[in-house]
């Protein structure tokens, strides 16, 4: 057994407490990131639901977009997550995503999601939800909706363009936990 | 098969924005300000609520090209007011698919008894309240978001404090009782037996609760984040002061940093005048607007 994982979720704004508390459900340390220095010494990074003009803007301001950039463990980003680390902003994941493709609010949805590997469906909260348009050879599906990618991954970064952290199912945070622990081995 | 306007996906946009600043705007260029500034989303309005009480006359629904016209400049949320009980504005906003709608008592009610029967609807809505029973009785008629009032267009925190004071003591109060005096709490908050049970259980609303009404500066920002506001909206706070755009992303820091005092600091300083105002507790009885909902 590792050590207790502390995960870090983005707090500038947005759905960062219900990732918190699904974190702790799954026996992570949390700490609120706000500035620059909460990123250190973290196991892994959750940038969660929100506005993600919003996040850019305060990102840059506290200089948490260069640190987040640099940081070289695990991060899971959920919705306005997925689109600060896509191509036209952060690009660390090679993903091209399109903001609200979904429609206004009132299109917002949830849908059951067949997992590629798991045939318990997950629901999928969609709220003025990216759509993934394109995406690199480097990533891969995990789940799909209406023909477009919904829940990816690229090596140590999870994507989603719903919000895992308004149900209860907290399977995509288990996922993102079993990658930060497999960095935590390799690491000692 | 996809589901839609489901109480998890109305009560979920609000749930995105915790934690950020709603910014009132009557134009185009100002919601392309507020959204530069980091605002969560706009309020598309007609008049700011200090020009509504400078002006007087029935205030509506802002024009439908206007709301267009700002849905068009921003890519965040765009919300819009209906008058309280004013059903077919509601109509005519989810038709424009605004993305919230704010059944708001700083426009002229439509309806002295009666609240729109919000789960007729796909699009959600946030209603105000100045105490615990009246943020009950909007959420059994469907709202997904709550706002304490706070007495709108003052640039006076007064209120604003005071309704928060109700609204979160009034939960933790409830958390106190008895199961068996639920029931005659039920009756004196004139609200749903099942609601109060939740709140007495969970010490929150099931819904995201924001503040409005007096906001002014980052402190008061700050002031309500503190005191348990989920997040804020900011009225004529923004475009009555002498700068809107630094007075905007100060609002928008010190919300985030609610509980830093040095960044507080730092964001408060050379923002220039901010709004003028008005002293709440000066103000005639019939000329507040907190009053209105019922």
């Amino acid at each position: 057994m590792g050590t207790r994982p502390t995960i870090g979720v983005l707090a500038l704004q947005g759905n960062f407490r219900e990732h918190a508390a699904t974190l702790r459900l799954l026996d992570a340390d949390v700490v609120e990131v706000r500035k620059a220095e909460h990123v250190h010494g973290l196991d892994g990074l959750v940038i969660p639901g929100g506005e993600s003009t919003t996040f850019m803007r305060l990102m840059q301001t506290y200089g948490l977009d260069e640190v987040v950039s640099r940081f070289e463990r695990p991060v899971l980003g959920t919705c306005a997550g997925m689109i600060v680390l896509d191509r036209d902003h952060l690009d660390l994941v090679d993903v091209q995503t399109e903001r609200n493709a979904y429609g206004r609010q009132v299109h917002s949805f949830e849908a059951d999601l067949e997992l590629a590997d798991d045939p318990e469906p997950l629901r999928g909260v969609f709220i003025r939800a990216p759509r993934v348009e394109d995406t690199g050879p480097g990533v891969e599906v995990l789940a799909e909706h209406d023909g477009h990618p919904v829940l990816l991954r690229q090596g140590r970064f999870i994507v989603a363009s719903f919000h895992p952290e308004l149900t209860d199912d907290t399977r995509v945070h288990e996922r993102f936990l079993d990658l930060v622990r497999e960095e935590q081995l390799v690491r000692t | 098969m996809a589901e839609l306007g489901t109480m998890r996906v109305k009560s979920g946009l609000a749930e995105l924005l915790k934690g950020g600043v709603i910014m009132d705007v009557t134009t185009a260029e100002q919601a392309r300000i507020a959204e530069d500034a980091g605002a969560v989303a706009v309020m598309a309005l007609e008049r700011v609520p200090a020009d509504i009480r400078k002006e007087g006359g029935v205030a509506r629904m802002a024009d439908p090209g206007k709301i267009r016209e700002i849905q068009e400049a921003v890519t965040i949320p765009v919300m819009a007011k209906a008058r309280i009980g004013h059903f077919v504005e509601a109509q005519i906003l989810e038709a424009l698919e605004v993305d919230y709608i704010d059944e708001s008592e700083v426009l002229t009610p439509a309806d002295e008894e009666n609240h729109i029967d919000k789960w007729k609807f796909r699009v959600p809505f946030v209603c105000g309240c100045r105490e615990l029973g009246e943020a009950l009785r909007r959420l059994s008629e469907g709202a997904a978001m709550i706002r304490t009032k706070g007495e709108a267009g003052t640039g006076d925190i007064v209120n604003a404090v005071r309704h928060m004071r109700a609204v979160f003591g009034g939960m933790r109060r409830l958390q106190r009782l008895s199961e068996d005096e639920l029931y005659s709490e039920a009756k004196n908050l004139q609200a749903p037996l099942e609601l109060i049970r939740w709140v007495a259980e969970h010490g929150r609303l099931p819904v995201v609760t924001f503040t409005a009404g007096g906001i002014a500066t980052p402190a008061d920002a700050a002031l309500c984040m503190q005191l348990g506001a989920d997040g804020v909206f900011v009225g004529s706070g923004i475009y009555k002061s002498s700068d809107p755009s630094e007075r905007a992303k100060a609002i928008v820091e010190a919300t985030t940093h609610f509980e830093d005092p040095e960044i507080l600091a730092r964001v408060s300083a050379g923002l220039g005048e901010p709004m003028r105002g008005l002293d709440a507790a000066s103000l005639l009885p019939e000329k507040l607007l907190e009053t209105r909902g019922w």
